[in-house]
């Protein structure tokens, strides 16, 4: 091995002078050989090689030091210490709490460890081993023996040791070889071995999240109560066995939103025909109704004119609502009916009185709650004239036309046509038929109806199931002149009738007005002929009514501006009021026997009270807006303290009574308060007591007779 | 009801004097039909819808045969009138000072 330059001079180790073998290749050259005689004197331990190739060859990247360092003095001391141990080691001390150093370190190094397996042969396994090993001995020396006696001739001496040798191991291995050999814990030795463990290799799939949704509900007491609600039903279906209801299929809800009002047609179109929602409508309506009228449904319900306890004999219509419909502006209201079991509903015919001016006609049907709009519309091609809701089927209504013919509306009905009509062929009028009255049903069991008209009939017209049949009553004849010529063919004319009414006691008796001025007594039973005549006015009638409760009192109003109240079984008027102007309609008050109502061409409304004052009125107002506009029909509602009054412009006004003319008499004390027709027939009687008395003091004590104020409760 | 009966009436409501918007929404609250401005529609179907469903579960909690039918809220400027059924909720703005 070539000696290299030891990186510490002095610790160079000194091969033993052995001469260095140097590669051709590492030959150092010219330079370096150079550099060699300058480091002679270092190689002074060195024997003094003259061969240059036995010079000690310097590698290229030793350590060039100067002569003074080269000089240098090294010490070095060895030590039996561990220069691989670490010399300050610490330790955590839990006693102090501190970590702190170990003040002896383990110096000792291990260069070499090797395990050996040798075991004493006094230890238990070493006796063990020695048994078996023998045994395994014995086993090959009788295999053995016959080759070893061959052998013993030759040496016996050695035999002799090796049988004693032979014998000694055969001795222990005879008792030993019976003992079975126990493992305890200390000498048993675990044979272990590791399996080959298969590599493990992942393996993961993503599957499709399972679509969740999440599900919320609220419980309570009502939600209980419908979900059972529901079963039950259910179960009455099963059991009745009934064809189950048409599920509506819901449509697909669109998920975006509308902002704008767009409407859905499925959305809107249920709305519409859902009928729950139609009624909710229509209720909203109202409420809107009721809340821009609220002061005016107040005065409706709650106001009373205090004014009334400090004028005795006066009393005043508060203005109400104003009913007003587009396409009636230019129609007359011709006539007004309460409905009869709805007392906030009426209905109101339009036509026109106007001969020349004759165009399509209409009757709506208007309720208190919604006084802007009507609740139905019927159109008609021409003007109707009257109209009567049945008494206990509200929901019928008999009309009479312009063109004559009559016919009956139920007016729930959708379409908007009437059930029955009559026909040209089916008798109807000639002429406008001015008045219509339903009446009891006949024997049969069939509804009915009467109406009278300009051509002088009077018919009486029953439904039989889906047809109108007719039967002439009574026919208006007109008593023939006292001068008539003998020649000719007697014409028998026949009057204009224009109203009539049924004696509300005796049903058969009516009394009919005409044009001419005469009022006549008719009985359905009797045909041809009058019971009575009652010249009556100079120009047309134009209302009959009899009185509310007293069976013989009848009242009339005529276009020759009176007004007159009859006793059916005198000829003479009882009153005469004259009002200044054509009266268009009369009506008694359906509270009192004594109260009525009259209505004029000039816009007033005049109501008296015949127990107050007989001869003037208690309160003349005028109703309408602009002047001109004449008040056509005039009617008391049944339970609520208001009149509704039409005129020629196609508007209705309701107007508030006044405490003053709805005035019961002052009770007496101790006495009950008279109530009923008994009471209200005792009243007029009394009255008419008075008046027929030719012993006239009766103004006189008709003042003394003042009945105080008591005002009538409203319904 | 017709089609055409409704938007009568839906529009006679709309002319009505002093009612400033309808709105009508379904069972989800959401507007089919309405003429106010598209944010204070949207504002309304939400409130009053939750207020009307509390309103009405209130009622059927007391009596669970009872059913609320119509409510109003009058308030300073104006008056809520909120008809809920059980497919639509109708709701009508009107002004309380007329005039």
């Amino acid at each position: 091995m070539p000696v290299k330059g030891a990186e510490k001079k002095t610790t160079q180790p000194v091969a033993g002078g052995v001469p260095t073998q140097r590669r051709l290749s590492q030959l150092p050259r010219q330079s370096i050989i150079t550099g060699f005689r300058d480091d002679d004197q270092d190689f002074g331990n060195m024997p003094d090689l003259s061969d240059e190739a036995l010079r000690p060859v310097r590698p290229d990247d030793q350590l060039k030091l100067t002569d003074a360092e080269l000089n240098e003095e090294h010490t070095r001391i060895l030590t039996a210490r561990n220069p691989q141990a670490a010399e300050n080691i610490v330790r955590f001390s839990y006693k102090d709490r501190t970590f702190k150093p170990i003040p002896q370190v383990d110096q000792l190094a291990v260069h070499f460890q090797l395990d050996g397996n040798l075991i004493h042969r006094d230890s238990e396994e070493g006796k063990r081993q020695l048994v078996r090993d023998i045994g395994e001995q014995a086993l090959g020396e009788v295999e053995t023996t016959p080759t070893k006696a061959a052998d013993t001739e030759g040496e016996p001496t050695t035999k002799e040791g090796e049988d004693e040798d032979e014998e000694k191991p055969k001795k222990p291995t005879g008792p030993a070889g019976k003992g079975k050999k126990l493992t305890n814990q200390f000498n048993f030795s675990e044979r272990a071995s590791q399996t080959y463990n298969n590599p493990c290799r992942d393996r993961e799939t993503f599957v499709e999240q399972t679509p969740r949704s999440v599900f919320t509900d609220n419980v309570s007491q009502w939600s209980i109560f419908d979900a059972y609600n529901e079963d039950f039903d259910q179960q009455q279906k099963a059991k009745e066995k009934e064809h189950k209801k048409v599920a509506v299929k819901k449509d697909d809800e669109r998920k975006k939103k509308f902002v704008v009002a767009e409407q859905t047609g499925d959305d809107m179109a249920k709305l519409a025909r859902s009928k729950s929602a139609s009624i909710s409508l229509k209720i909203l309506e109202r409420m809107i109704n009721q809340n821009t009228f609220d002061d005016i449904a107040q005065d409706f319900k709650y106001w009373e004119d205090a004014a009334d306890e400090y004028r005795e004999q006066e009393g005043s219509l508060l203005p109400l609502w104003i009913f007003q419909y587009d396409l009636t502006k230019k129609l007359a209201c011709t006539n007004l009916a309460w409905n009869t079991r709805y007392t906030d509903l009426f209905a109101v015919s339009f036509g026109s009185y106007d001969f020349l001016k004759q165009s399509r006609g209409m009757f709506l049907i208007y309720s208190l709650k919604n006084p802007s709009f009507p609740e139905n519309i019927f159109i008609t091609d021409t003007g109707v004239m009257c109209l009567d809701f049945h008494p206990n089927h509200p929901n019928l209504l008999a009309c009479g036309f312009y063109d004559g013919s009559v016919a009956v509306y139920n007016i729930a009905d959708e379409y908007k046509r009437p059930k029955y009509q009559s026909t040209a062929r089916n008798g109807k009028h000639t002429d406008p038929v001015w008045q219509v009255r339903w009446q009891k049903d006949d024997l049969d069991g069939n509804l009915n109806f009467y109406s009278i008209s300009s051509d002088g009939r009077i018919v009486c017209w029953t439904l039989v199931k889906s047809d109108l049949m007719y039967i002439d009553v009574v026919q208006l004849k007109l008593e023939k002149p006292a001068t008539e010529p003998d020649e000719g063919i007697p014409l028998a004319t026949l009057g204009c009738g224009t109203c009539f009414d049924f004696n509300k006691q005796q049903d058969y008796l009516f009394i009919a007005g005409t044009e001419e001025g005469k009022i006549h007594k008719c009985s359905k039973s009797y045909n041809n002929q009058f019971l009575d005549t009652f010249d009556a006015h100079h120009m047309a009638v134009y209302a009959v009514r009899w009185n509310t409760f007293h069976p013989k009192i009848f009242i009339s109003c005529s276009a020759d501006w009176t007004v007159k109240i009859w006793d059916i079984n005198f000829k003479d008027p009882l009153f005469v009021y004259d009002l200044g102007s054509a009266v268009g309609d009369v009506t008694w008050a359906p509270y009192s026997s004594t109260v009525f109502a009259a209505c004029t061409a000039d816009g007033k409304v005049y109501v008296f009270d015949l127990n107050v004052n007989k001869y003037e009125p208690l309160c003349e107002q005028i109703v309408v807006q602009k002047k001109r506009t004449k008040l056509t029909h005039i009617v008391f509602n049944q339970n609520f303290p208001i009149i509704l009054v039409g005129d020629d412009r196609g508007n209705i006004t309701s107007l508030k009574l006044s405490p003053n003319l709805r005035k019961k008499p002052k009770v007496k004390k101790g006495q009950e308060a008279p109530e009923g027709p008994e009471a209200e027939n005792a009243k007029l009687d009394k009255i008419l007591a008075l008046i027929r008395d030719p012993d006239d003091t009766k103004n006189k004590s008709i003042s003394a007779q003042q009945t105080s104020t008591v005002p009538a409760t409203t319904s | 009801m017709t089609q055409a009966e409704v938007d009568d009436t839906l529009k006679r409501i709309q002319e009505h004097k002093g009612v400033q918007g309808y709105l009508i929404i379904n069972n989800d609250g959401i507007p089919i039909r309405s003429n106010l401005d598209a944010s204070l529609t949207q504002q309304y179907a939400a409130l009053i819808k939750s207020l009307s469903d509390k309103a009405r579960s209130t009622i059927r909690e007391i009596d669970p045969t009872n059913e609320l039918v119509f409510f109003r809220m009058r308030t300073k400027k104006h008056e809520i009138l909120v008809a809920p059924e059980k497919e639509y909720t109708m709701i009508v703005l009107q002004a309380t000072d007329v005039q």
